[in-house]
């Protein structure tokens, strides 16, 4: 699994960090991204359904807010 | 059979850009959206920030435009290139500091840049001619294809029929017949065929969708580059001009003092770039102190910040002013309300 840390960035900063991180992944890599932003919570998400990724998990812990994707053929 | 031509849509997430991408899909267009995130975008960013706007939805209106039009859309980061934009608008600035001619024929030539690159025909954006008084009149739109290198690779749907043929439209790509001639600042015309498409939840901004359209915000840039003596920022600059209060008593220096718990908690993540002052003996805000300072102007900071504290009435306030890790407590007497000058206020 890929780490990806989108801590302090306001969106849509997270969602063009994960967009070019998933851009240098394989199919059925999955990239966990960690964010601060709770607008990453409907952004990610609403990124990963457009592009046809699988969002495996999404989670907050502590005030921040996880969010798992599997790497699908686009 | 024909090929598919692809086309590369300007997606802001406002209704125009959402109605030129439809059109072209209805012909049988393959579209895919692109949208530039230069800092400036309002997108989300004080939504995050302030607690008070927690409870207003978070959606970002350019994905939710590509989800509504089941199209790819990519987020361009364009920070650091936009800065020639804004710092030497060639056809200079609007109302406030919106450089929006300059801005649309970047943004042109940007998406020109891409659709080479990615194999795409042409270009489309959700223009209306008279729809804004500085990037869409009659006049300026030549400007923009012609600058932007895009020429007659730039198809704007919801005019076209007011302007000449594109080539999209020559080729027979498009049908130029079933293009639109929208013109003015009227919406009804995009009103009634979001209806036609079954667009009812649509984005609806009432001041753009860009912080140097608004007039505040550009005082407060101004202020910024005033003040360092220089005409650049960084992304944190951008983003802090977004929150707080900013106070600048003297030349040298300002506050940034959060307004409630969500922008205390957004000042938190400074702590380590900026002197910060925080009232110890009663509840109060979160403080940036921006510039350089000497001794004495400590005092005037914390009576300042204490002003804004529930010890505004006490005799004596207690505020931890820190520096590089290193803190140290001052007692200082608040300031009445008449003596923050209303002149210090960005």
């Amino acid at each position: 699994m890929i780490e990806l840390d989108a801590r302090r960035l306001m969106c849509p900063m997270p969602v063009i960090k994960t967009q070019n991180m998933i851009k240098t992944m394989a199919i059925g890599e999955t990239l966990r991204v960690s964010c601060t932003d709770p607008g990453v919570m409907q952004d990610i998400p609403a990124w990963c359904r457009i592009n046809g990724h699988l969002l495996l998990n999404t989670e907050e812990i502590e005030g921040e807010f996880i969010l798992t994707i599997e790497v699908a053929a686009e | 059979m024909a090929t598919q031509k692809k086309a590369v849509a300007l997606i802001s997430g406002g209704l125009d850009s959402l109605l030129a991408a439809k059109v072209m899909l209805e012909q049988g267009v393959h579209v895919e959206g692109i949208n530039f995130y230069t800092g400036f975008c309002v997108e989300g960013h004080t939504h995050a920030i302030r607690k008070k706007d927690k409870a207003k939805p978070k959606r970002n209106n350019a994905l939710w435009s590509a989800e509504m039009l089941g199209i790819k859309l990519h987020i361009i980061d364009i920070i650091e290139e936009y800065k020639q934009v804004l710092l030497n608008p060639k056809h200079g600035y609007g109302a406030n500091m919106n450089p929006c001619l300059d801005c649309k024929i970047f943004m042109v030539g940007k998406a020109k840049e891409w659709a080479l690159e990615n194999g795409f025909d042409f270009i489309i954006t959700g223009e209306v001619i008279g729809q804004r008084p500085m990037s869409q009149r009659k006049d300026t739109m030549p400007v923009i294809s012609a600058e932007s290198g895009a020429d007659d690779l730039l198809l704007r749907p919801l005019c076209a029929k007011n302007l000449p043929e594109t080539l999209p439209e020559r080729e027979g790509w498009v049908n130029r017949d079933e293009l639109h001639d929208f013109s003015g600042r009227t919406r009804k015309p995009q009103m009634a065929l979001a209806e036609k498409f079954g667009f009812v939840d649509y984005a609806q901004p009432a001041g753009g969708c860009c912080f140097l359209t608004d007039k505040a915000y550009s005082v407060k840039l101004t202020d910024l580059w005033a003040s360092r003596g220089k005409r650049d920022y960084e992304i944190d600059d951008i983003m802090l001009l977004k929150v707080g209060r900013h106070i600048r008593p003297k030349p040298n220096f300002k506050l940034i003092v959060a307004r409630e718990e969500g922008e205390n908690n957004f000042l938190q993540g400074y702590k380590k770039q900026f002197i910060t002052l925080r009232t110890m003996s009663h509840k109060g805000p979160l403080t940036l102190l921006d510039g350089s300072v000497n001794d004495g102007d400590f005092e005037l900071a914390a009576r300042i910040v204490a002003r804004f504290s529930q010890g505004r009435d006490a005799e004596l306030v207690d505020v931890e002013v820190t520096e590089n890790g290193v803190s140290k407590n001052i007692s200082v007497k608040p300031f009445a309300a008449d003596e923050i000058q209303e002149a210090w206020r960005v």
